[in-house]
């Protein structure tokens, strides 16, 4: 193990001093001296910043996130790549950032702590730099016995902040967990996740902290359905200064099923729907159930824009990613990228594919 | 009640086999109670010295384990992993929870606050937050606890903890 006290300060740029004068703490905590992705670029520019959400598919088939991607690529800084979402087995999240990264959509590979020890992990981590992935999102992960393999052992040898320090420690000191020298250091943007609604609540923001003095330069949060409760959460964020030294990007999505309304309420951990939105859904024909939930989804997303300190949203529209650009257009949020006129893969952006789940398997 | 009784598990701890995920333990002793017993208990010299003599002669250092097992396992639901983090975490263990997170709860916390996994239980941070901050000790949960060591599992803390052998567990506070 390293110094303890190196971890210690809880600024940002009070943290370089202890840093053996590496010099790389720049604000937001690090560095990894490459040039900045367009994602963190994005952020930096304090451009109200966009990133959604790719599950990569359950089969051996790069090509089906290729094409998910370009559905976003005009409208998204960078799209996660989601690590076996659900602790369900999928194609693994390097795998498929790498596709992203051939379609020139720029990569948020997701890292859990579930299913890899440490060894493994710093492993993924050091091949994801060398690969040119250059944003990592580290999170616990769901439970294995929510998943498709119920019977797996969980590893959780580290708990997602421990990660998020040894990947720090791996940049900037250039230095594994075991104290050998990396040669040379990986560089990569690091986030992190928040679940601003779920107890203890009055933790959460102080919790965030602690994530930021590990390292998270940024973080996504769980799905934010009521705003005021958001808002109040960011109070508290702003009054940590966390906002001044760890980009905050809201999670939000459409429910775009009373199917996926029924799943949000009982089978995700976590997550509250309100009442409120809920009765909403539950009112329209159910072919408007994905219209109603994509409005519903921009009036939050507008909601949230006027909070001081939110860097940007994290839109999750898992399995019907092209509804994203139809959400940021009803909220306002203008394109990432500017008329790149290779726009040949993101035309026919309307609802006219209607995914399953969308119009009449409702119910 | 024998308090030194390991025959009957508490609630959450797998009685035997291969590692489960644990499930989240409710403290049987108020934290009040344990930050004054905590004072009681602190390293000093005539501490260091029995603990250097337990860890010495293995047949104490075995009966002196087994006794710690017993307390703590009863009180806390403890699993031995050797590293103490209960003084961090208002005495509440999170090597009791099923993801045996070490620096705060998941992100899948329920409204009322069980645990995602095993929803009937409470989550221990949820338990433990509440009782630091009954004491004014919330800070403490800022502590970054880091990675343990799995080769320790089965050792006395106390032992450990007496003779200084776990001072790099955590490291700073946060906020």
């Amino acid at each position: 193990m390293t110094q303890p006290g190196e971890v210690a300060s809880h600024g940002g740029s009070g943290g370089a001093a202890s840093h053996g004068g590496s010099g790389r703490v720049a604000s937001h905590g690090g560095s990894g001296g490459a040039a900045p992705g367009r994602f963190r670029a994005s952020l930096e520019s304090g451009t109200f910043t966009v990133t959604a959400e790719v599950g990569p598919p359950r089969g051996a088939d790069a090509g089906a996130i290729v094409e998910k991607v370009s559905q976003l690529r005009e409208w998204t800084a960078a799209v996660n790549i989601t690590d076996n979402q659900g602790a369900a087995v999928r194609l693994s999240s390097w795998a498929g950032s790498l596709a992203a990264l051939s379609a020139g959509v720029e990569p948020i590979m997701q890292v859990t702590c579930r299913d890899r020890n440490r060894i493994a992990l710093q492993s993924d981590l050091l091949g994801a730099s060398a690969m040119g992935i250059p944003n990592i999102l580290v999170m616990t992960g769901d439970h294995p016995r929510f998943g498709d393999h119920a019977d797996a052992k969980p590893v959780f040898d580290l708990d997602s902040t421990q990660l998020l320090w040894a990947a720090k420690t791996m940049r900037d000191d250039g230095r594994l967990l075991s104290g050998r020298e990396l040669k040379p250091p990986p560089s990569w943007f690091l986030g992190s996740v928040e679940n601003p609604s779920a107890p203890p609540v009055d933790f959460r923001a102080a919790r965030l902290g602690k994530k930021v003095a590990a390292g998270a330069q940024f973080v996504q949060t769980q799905y934010v359905f009521d705003t005021g409760a958001f808002a109040r959460w960011m109070d508290q964020v702003r009054d940590l200064g966390l906002h001044e030294r760890c980009y905050i990007l809201a999670g939000v999505g459409p429910i775009s099923s009373l199917r996926a309304l029924s799943h949000l309420e009982e089978r995700v951990p976590g997550v509250q729907v309100p009442a409120g939105l809920s009765r909403r859904l539950r009112g329209v024909p159910a072919d408007r159930v994905a219209d109603e939930a994509m409005t519903a989804c921009a009036e939050t997303i507008s909601e949230i824009r006027q909070i001081p300190g939110v860097a940007g949203v994290h839109v999750m529209a898992v399995a019907s990613e092209h509804r994203v650009p139809v959400i940021l257009q009803r909220a306002g949020v203008p394109p990432a990228l500017h008329a790149r006129s290779a726009a040949s893969t993101a035309g026919g952006v309307p609802a006219a594919r209607a995914a399953a789940g969308g119009g009449g398997h409702a119910r | 009640m024998d308090i030194l009784s390991t025959a009957a598990a508490p609630p959450g701890t797998a009685a035997a086999g291969p590692p489960v995920s644990p499930q989240p333990v409710t403290p049987r002793a108020s934290a009040r109670s344990m930050y004054r017993l905590h004072r009681l208990l602190e390293p000093n010299p005539v501490y260091r010295r029995l603990a250097a003599l337990l860890d010495a002669v293995p047949l104490l250092r075995r009966l002196f384990t087994a006794a710690e097992k017993g307390v703590k396992k009863e009180i806390f639901g403890c699993r031995m992993c050797g590293q103490c983090a209960l003084p961090s975490t208002g005495y509440a263990c999170p090597m009791t929870c099923p993801k045996q997170l070490r620096n705060g709860p998941c992100g899948g916390v329920g409204g009322d606050g069980r645990c995602e996994v095993y929803p009937r239980m409470r989550c221990v941070w949820v338990t433990a937050f509440e009782r630091a901050d009954s004491q004014g000790r919330a800070g403490d949960l800022l502590r970054l606890q880091l990675p343990i060591d799995h080769r320790i599992w089965g050792h006395s803390s106390w032992i450990r903890y007496w003779q200084g052998q776990d001072e790099d567990l955590w490291a700073g506070a946060g906020a």
